[in-house]
């Protein structure tokens, strides 16, 4: 046989001879590309068992079972008894932009000064060198929304590929969302001093500092709305020449919000102004599925890892929330921002959702193709299917359970991308020392 | 004449009377000049025809009570009434004792704690800022004496007169150890006169208060600290020449004999206080919080005396259910209950008294202790506690507590029984001087009158239907529109000839007798109105007046009858509906604890942990709480069974590092903490505990945080959901302590930290100094001991020290390091302090460099406790890898996998899976990382961490493949009782909405009522942690970076 079967134990020997500042972002690939024998898990809930993925330059042509494979300069990877899945998308991050979490303060770029910043944009700073990028890729997240945080409106996320030279490389949409924190309508408590300290309530009317913050912001897109009306500006206003974009649809409005009064007013919003509305964080929404979906307001979950926000609430209420998302219709990504582990473990949170009344396509669907609708790439990814871009990546086993979760292959635009990292490197060099392998 | 020798004799009546006679001439005279002509008066005084309550067990009736020179000199029915005395006829009132206050702050000034929040970033104070040759430790100052800052206050005094408090106990409220209480009447005198007790007792908490001093900044820290000054206090006995002159330890010893009040205000502190006091030998008074009786067998046990406030929550407004929402079922419970206290403590035959301490107005004592009443206090219980019980506790019931002869004529005179809600307290006299509470209600002036008005024009003739003191009604064919006033003496009446029928169905009494009055009459026309001035002189009324004409009269009114007494609200039979006291006080708690079964375990899949690592179609016996046999085809009769077919069973989980469970976690305050014990301040009432049962943790070694280098002394618990901090301890388990290494203890975030270290050359010298000291320490222990063993010769002293006690087991094996580590320079560096004398490093935890010495740790002989997956959240973890624990594990180590973290712990089975992904382990060695492999490190592999015969019991049930997402746990069983079951906790969740619309409701009734009430709060839930890294949990989690007793304020996240 001719066509070139990349194995798995090629794969690390080759990628054995790197060091973490060589591993090189993978040459484009603009031939023909066979996945054959897969078990090909669509995206869109269905599956394909022992399917071919025919894939031409970078993009898909064809996904069914039976297709021939053609003679002549193909490529081949046999996937036989594996897994077969889209790219994960990791929906809101600060991934590129805060390195040694917030404690190495020249390591962050994550949050700009100031209230109101529309203008700002999260792309131009993103490090495609960040040591925390190739992590994500050897556990199958291919895309990423980098997003800014800080102030009330934090500024412009865009939509990254995780296999890049440099941010114009990196980009995969820019400026898709801008991101606004809706502001808290709980206050929270100061303690004093040291050892049995009482909580303490600060005095001031929570309610009304939020909705006074909210009329500000209100003020704040009217104004923005009337000047995207006027022909030629006399003074331009760079932060409203920013959000333009919302009042044609180009963006979306990305809400973080996880109280139900928050969501409440992020509703409003979509009313008043005709916003396409996202909620990011919404640990609440489970209380008002219903009017989320009444209203198309999509949902990002930001972690499911999480401990209920009530000592009464069941105890396992965020790993069902997803379940009560889904039953009710609404439209939801699921998001991993854990500080620690560093994102790495965004398909386990859909594992977590599939152990509490998701499907497990339902729950892979989560951090793929519903992601890529929420972020407006769907067009382009999220699935495995005719026309997309080949961002597909190839398990041993169920990727939702980290038993079975061990990514072979990891494809971005159909050209095969690198499963080492720093991590993977560090583990080569000691387990050569020890004499283990 | 020395007052001694009349003491002594004043058994005889004879003398007795002798010596009144001669102390009215001692004091007769005083030190402060007269500016005036003397004045001198007897003050004799005789009360008669009253109801006498005594005290609680004795009233008599038609009784006298005559008092002299501020003093009781008689009490009983037969009293001869001396002939100097005036006399107050208190026919149809009632004499009692007055009350006492145990835990006022009467009459001194409270320093202001600084409002500014703690500043983490601000340096450390390590030294006093108290001027002068007092205490190492500003919130330790014994020498506080209040009667040298006490100042009388009327201001003050007045409001708790009114309520019947005659004397109160009061303090300066601030510092670990306070000073002296000094008890003082509420009189209106000079300090010099109303000082009944200059030292009436010595008082201590677990609030440093006003202290500006780093240490201590957590619970732990300041029992340490009480502790240690008890040793140091008995030291210093020996007047140890290098310590000086210490007026606080000094002060210390001279309070012992005095009653020891601790303010523990709470349940769990007031525990944690009798516990200081068993060790030294101290039965404190306990000041409690109004939540002991969520616990009160544990409250009794403690056989303290307790002060109990009447501060009961208020009612929240739970109309917004997003308000609602937030607000726990444990703290609206509380609310329901917490009137329920003082019942709580008399059914448990608890010594109680009461104080309107934290009341956030002091009238709301009589409402409050009404409410107490309806849940079943005793008004006989209730008035010793305000009377004898806290005068027997103060060693002053010669002096107050009971109306008997020789004591203070301290006693309240009322218009009925004390308790009853229409009574009204009259008069309060304080030292045998009157102080008018409601004067005006001395003469029941409730009835009927003829009034006669007298004018040059002739008489008219009305009849005066007297209601109350601001009530009345003047009737000639018709009821009149009236004003009434009466203030004790003086009356102010006005009266329009003309009724008014529709302001009388407001005033009158109902509204029949208006419809009555008005089908007989017709409203009068060309009304005059008169005004009435005048001076109640008994039974006639006297005065003069005008009308509206401008014609002067004068008036007469004449007592007919009296009223009908309205019968007093009885008190309710029945205490009202109220929820259930579950163990712990929240939603998941349980109404009666759960008891170990025998328990059979029928056709599951064994996970053993063991060297067989699978049993399939197995069966396990569990009796007596003990693991009793594993095989095939097992019957026992009197266990219960549970069908496994399908399931998995293991040992319970057990996180070797968790910090769940406890009031606190770092003692950050110095570098050497080793005298802080987390099992000192253990929390068994955190939710935390319910949620990683449910993620099939049975076993968690609660840690001391990474604050310092040599943290606190650690604590293994088991997970008895429901039992009391002792009963969630690992019994006969050996010691550990907390060490940590690197940025944390060198206090990296910092700006500008003064605490050594600051690098990890200075963390390394930290460590060989304690230890040096420690050796040095032990060696003179030995010396004093072999010294003090002969004869003839002078003792030595050697200061008891619990932080170098603690390191010195650490050098005899006796006690064991898990150590916060995570780069190689400083893993290796720990290892070699600790050989240099002679023990090794238990277990590095975190550890995630350890796979770049894992070789080294292998030969010093470490277990390894590791993350999964963790990496890059500060500088020295740039280097942590997934593959850390398969690294280790395959070079030999005994390895763990931990949490650290009280969200993931309750998937610590998943966290042990990603070794299967990164790097490969096998599952049964993933599966021993979370069971055996603690155990081993924690030195009860022979009790717990797998399943075998003779172990205990400690069991979990699974869905799945305990490694897989998709497993979750059934049924936990610890010690052969099952603490966690699925099918129970979805009862309880129905149980818990139900509870939650219950008490919802009846807090919207409260509102309803025109109850105040309090904006709705969200029950916030602080979750501590190392200190190492932030995990934002729930909307209203509060992490707790407890290194500097701090909350960190995440307002948006």
């Amino acid at each position: 046989m001719k066509n070139k079967i990349i194995t798995l134990i090629l794969t690390l020997i080759v990628a054995t001879a790197f060091g973490q500042d060589d591993v090189y972002p993978a040459k484009p690939f603009s031939g023909r590309l066979f996945i054959i024998n897969g078990n090909v898990h669509v995206g869109n809930g269905q599956v394909i068992e022992n399917a071919t993925i025919e894939i031409n330059n970078g993009k898909i042509i064809q996904v069914a079972q039976n297709i021939a494979i053609p003679q002549g300069d193909v490529r081949v990877v046999d996937a036989k008894g594996k897994q077969v899945y889209p790219g994960l998308i990791l929906s809101v991050t600060d991934l590129g932009l805060k390195e040694i979490a917030e404690s190495v303060r020249g390591s962050n770029d994550f949050r700009e000064l100031g209230d109101l910043n529309p203008s700002i944009r999260s792309i131009v700073a993103y490090n495609t060198d960040s040591k925390i990028i190739g992590t994500l890729r050897a556990n199958g997240i291919l895309l990423a929304g980098v997003t800014p945080d800080g102030g009330t409106i934090s500024g412009s996320s865009s939509v990254v590929q995780l296999d890049a030279w440099n941010w114009e490389d990196a980009a995969y949409k820019m400026d898709n969302a801008i991101h606004l924190n809706m502001p808290t309508f709980i206050i929270r408590p100061r303690r004093f001093g040291g050892g049995g300290g009482r909580l303490q309530q600060e005095e001031a009317d929570p309610t009304k500092q939020a909705l006074d913050k909210i009329n500000e912001i209100k003020n704040f897109f009217r104004q923005a709305k009337a000047y995207s009306q006027e022909a030629i500006h006399t003074e331009t206003n760079l932060k409203f020449e920013a959000v333009k974009g919302l009042f044609d649809k180009k963006q979306k409005l990305f809400v973080h919000a996880d109280q139900v009064k928050q969501m409440l007013i992020a509703i409003d919003f979509a009313k008043e102004f005709g916003f396409d509305v996202v909620v990011v964080g919404g640990s609440e929404s489970f209380l008002i599925a219903d009017l989320l979906k009444q209203n198309n307001i999509a949902v990002i979950l930001h972690e499911e890892h999480s401990l209920p926000a009530m000592e009464d609430d069941d105890v396992d209420q965020p790993y069902k929330t997803p379940a009560q998302l889904q039953k009710a219709g609404v439209l939801f990504a699921l998001n991993d921002e854990h500080e620690e582990s560093r994102f790495r473990n965004l398909m386990f949170n859909a594992g977590t959702a599939a152990a509490y009344g998701l499907t497990k396509e339902q729950a892979l669907q989560a951090i793929t193709l519903n992601a890529a609708k929420i972020l407006g790439i769907d067009d382009r990814t999220g699935s495995i299917e005719t026309g997309k871009d080949a961002n597909i990546i190839i398990s041993e086993g169920d990727i939702l359970d980290m038993r079975t979760s061990i990514l072979v292959h990891a494809f971005i635009q159909g050209r095969e991308v690198s499963l080492e990292n720093k991590q993977t490197q560090l583990y080569h060099r000691y387990m050569t020392k020890y004499g283990l392998k | 004449m020395g007052k001694l020798r009349f003491y002594s004799l004043s058994k005889c009546l004879f003398l007795f009377l002798f010596f009144l006679l001669s102390a009215y001439s001692l004091v007769a005279q005083t030190t402060f000049p007269e500016n005036d002509v003397a004045d001198p008066r007897n003050n004799v005084f005789a009360f008669t025809n009253a109801t006498i309550v005594k005290d609680a067990q004795t009233t008599l009736t038609n009784a006298t009570l005559v008092i002299r020179e501020g003093k009781i000199i008689a009490v009983g029915s037969n009293v001869e009434v001396p002939k100097d005395a005036v006399i107050i006829d208190c026919k149809g009132k009632f004499i009692y004792p007055s009350f006492i206050d145990m835990y006022a702050d009467y009459g001194i000034a409270v320093p202001e704690r600084q409002r500014t929040g703690f500043d983490f970033r601000a340096p450390a104070q390590m030294t006093s800022n108290t001027k002068g040759a007092f205490d190492w430790n500003q919130a330790i100052k014994p020498e506080t004496d209040a009667s040298k800052i006490f100042t009388v206050d009327d201001s003050k005094a007045k409001p708790l007169r009114d309520l019947g408090f005659g004397a109160v106990l009061t303090h300066q409220k601030d510092g670990i150890a306070r000073g002296t209480g000094v008890f003082v009447s509420l009189g209106n005198e000079k300090e010099n006169l109303v000082i009944i007790k200059e030292k009436a007792s010595a008082h201590y908490s677990l609030s440093k208060g006003t202290s500006t001093q780093s240490y201590p900044s957590s619970m732990m820290g300041t029992i340490a600290l009480l502790r240690q000054s008890y040793l140091d206090a008995q030291w210093y006995k020996s007047k140890p020449a290098k310590e000086g002159l210490n007026l606080s330890l000094q002060a210390w010893n001279d309070n012992q004999n005095l009653p020891q009040i601790f303010e523990a205000n709470d349940k769990w502190n007031d525990l944690r206080a009798d516990r200081i006091g068993d060790e030294f030998g101290v039965q404190y008074i306990i000041k409690g919080g109004g939540n002991e009786y969520q616990r009160i067998d544990d409250i009794a046990a403690t056989k303290a005396a307790f002060i109990l406030s009447l501060n009961y929550p208020q009612a929240m407004d739970v109309e917004d259910p997003n308000d609602a929402r937030f607000i726990s079922l444990a703290d609206m419970k509380h609310w329901e209950l917490a009137p329920s206290n003082p019942a709580a403590f008399e059914k448990a035959n608890i010594t109680f008294c009461l104080t309107t301490a934290d009341l956030r107005d002091v009238k709301l004592f009589t409402a409050n202790l009404r409410k107490a009443f309806d849940f079943g206090l005793s008004e006989t219980k209730a008035l010793e506690a305000l009377t004898k019980i806290p005068a027997t506790i103060l060693n002053v019931y010669d002096k107050v507590g009971s109306l008997d002869a020789g004591k203070l004529a301290n006693f309240l005179i009322t218009s009925g029984p004390i308790f009853n809600e229409k009574t009204t307290i009259i008069q309060n006299w304080i030292q045998g001087k009157k102080y008018g509470v409601k004067e005006e209600e001395w003469n029941d002036i409730k009835g009927t009158y003829n009034l006669t008005i007298t004018s040059a024009n002739g008489s008219l003739n009305y009849v005066l239907d007297v209601k109350n003191n601001n009530s009345a009604n003047v009737i000639a064919k018709d009821t009149l529109t009236t004003k009434f006033n009466f203030d004790g003496k003086l009356i102010k009446l006005s009266f329009s000839s003309a009724s008014n029928n529709r302001r009388q169905q407001s005033h009158d009494t109902t509204a029949q007798s208006a419809m009555q009055q008005r089908g007989r009459f017709n409203a009068g026309r060309g009304s005059a109105t008169f005004l009435l001035s005048g001076v109640a002189n008994g039974e006639v009324w006297n005065g003069n007046g005008e009308d509206s004409a401008g014609n002067r009269f004068t008036w007469t009114a004449n007592f007919v009858k009296t009223a009908p007494t309205a019968t007093d609200s009885t008190r309710r039979k029945f205490p009202p509906r109220v929820g259930k006291v579950a163990y712990p006080f929240d939603g998941y708690g349980w109404d009666e604890l759960p008891k170990p079964e025998n328990i059979l375990i029928k056709n599951t899949t064994v996970w053993t942990s063991e060297t067989e690592a699978r049993l399939d179609n197995t069966d396990v016996l569990v009796k007596n709480g003990k693991i009793a046999q594993i095989g095939k085809n097992l019957s026992d009769a009197s266990a219960k069974v549970i069908d496994g077919s399908g399931k998995y069973l293991t040992a319970g989980i057990i996180d070797e590092h968790s910090h769940i469970a406890a009031s606190s976690i770092n003692e950050g305050a110095h570098s050497v903490t080793s005298e802080v014990r987390i099992g000192d301040n253990l929390n068994p009432e955190d939710i935390s505990i319910y949620r990683e049962l449910s993620g099939g943790v049975t076993s968690a070694h609660i840690l001391h945080g990474s604050a310092n280098s040599i943290g606190g002394q650690t604590q293994l618990i088991k997970l008895r959901w429901g039992l009391d901090d002792d009963g969630l301890k690992f019994k006969n388990w050996d010691p550990f302590i907390k060490f940590a290494l690197g940025e944390n203890v060198k206090h990296t975030t910092s700006q500008n930290n003064i605490r050594f270290p600051d690098t990890r050359m200075g963390v390394e010298e930290v460590m060989m100094d304690a230890f040096t000291r420690a050796r040095d320490y032990e060696n003179e222990m030995k010396a004093a001991d072999a010294n003090n063993k002969k004869k003839g010769v002078t003792p030595m002293v050697v200061r008891r020290n619990l932080q170098l006690d603690a390191l010195v087991e650490i050098l005899n094996k006796k006690r064991f390091i898990t150590c916060h580590s995570y780069v190689q320079s400083e893993i290796t560096a720990l290892m070699r302090v600790a050989e240099k004398f002679g023990f090794r490093v238990n277990t590095f935890t975190h550890i995630l460099e350890g796979y770049k010495v894992a070789d080294k740790m292998k030969a010093h002989g470490a277990n390894a406790s590791t993350f999964s997956d963790w990496w890059a959240y500060k500088t020295e973890v740039q280097d942590a890898i997934a593959y850390n624990a398969t690294i280790m594990q395959k070079e030999g180590l005994n390895v763990c996998i931990n949490s650290d973290d009280a969200e993931m712990a309750r998937r610590l089975n998943q966290e042990a899976a990603k070794s299967v992904k990164y790097g490969g382990m096998s599952e049964d060695e993933a599966w021993k990382m979370v069971t055996i492999n603690p155990a081993k490190a924690l030195h009860v592999s022979d009790r717990t961490g797998s399943i075998k015969v003779g172990k205990d019991a400690d069991l979990v049930l699974w869905s799945d493949n305990p490694l897989s997402i998709y497993a979750r746990p059934l049924t936990d069983i610890i010690d052969g009782t099952i603490y966690y079951d699925v099918e129970r906790d979805l009862m309880l969740r129905k149980h818990i909405s139900q509870e939650r619309n219950r008490l919802i409701q009846k807090l919207l009734a409260e509102k309803k009522s025109g109850a105040p009430t309090l904006p709705g709060t969200p029950s916030f839930e602080v979750l501590l942690s190392c200190g190492d890294h932030a995990h934002h949990d729930g909307l209203i989690t509060i992490d707790e970076n407890e290194a500097d007793g701090d909350v960190e304020i995440n307002s948006n996240k």
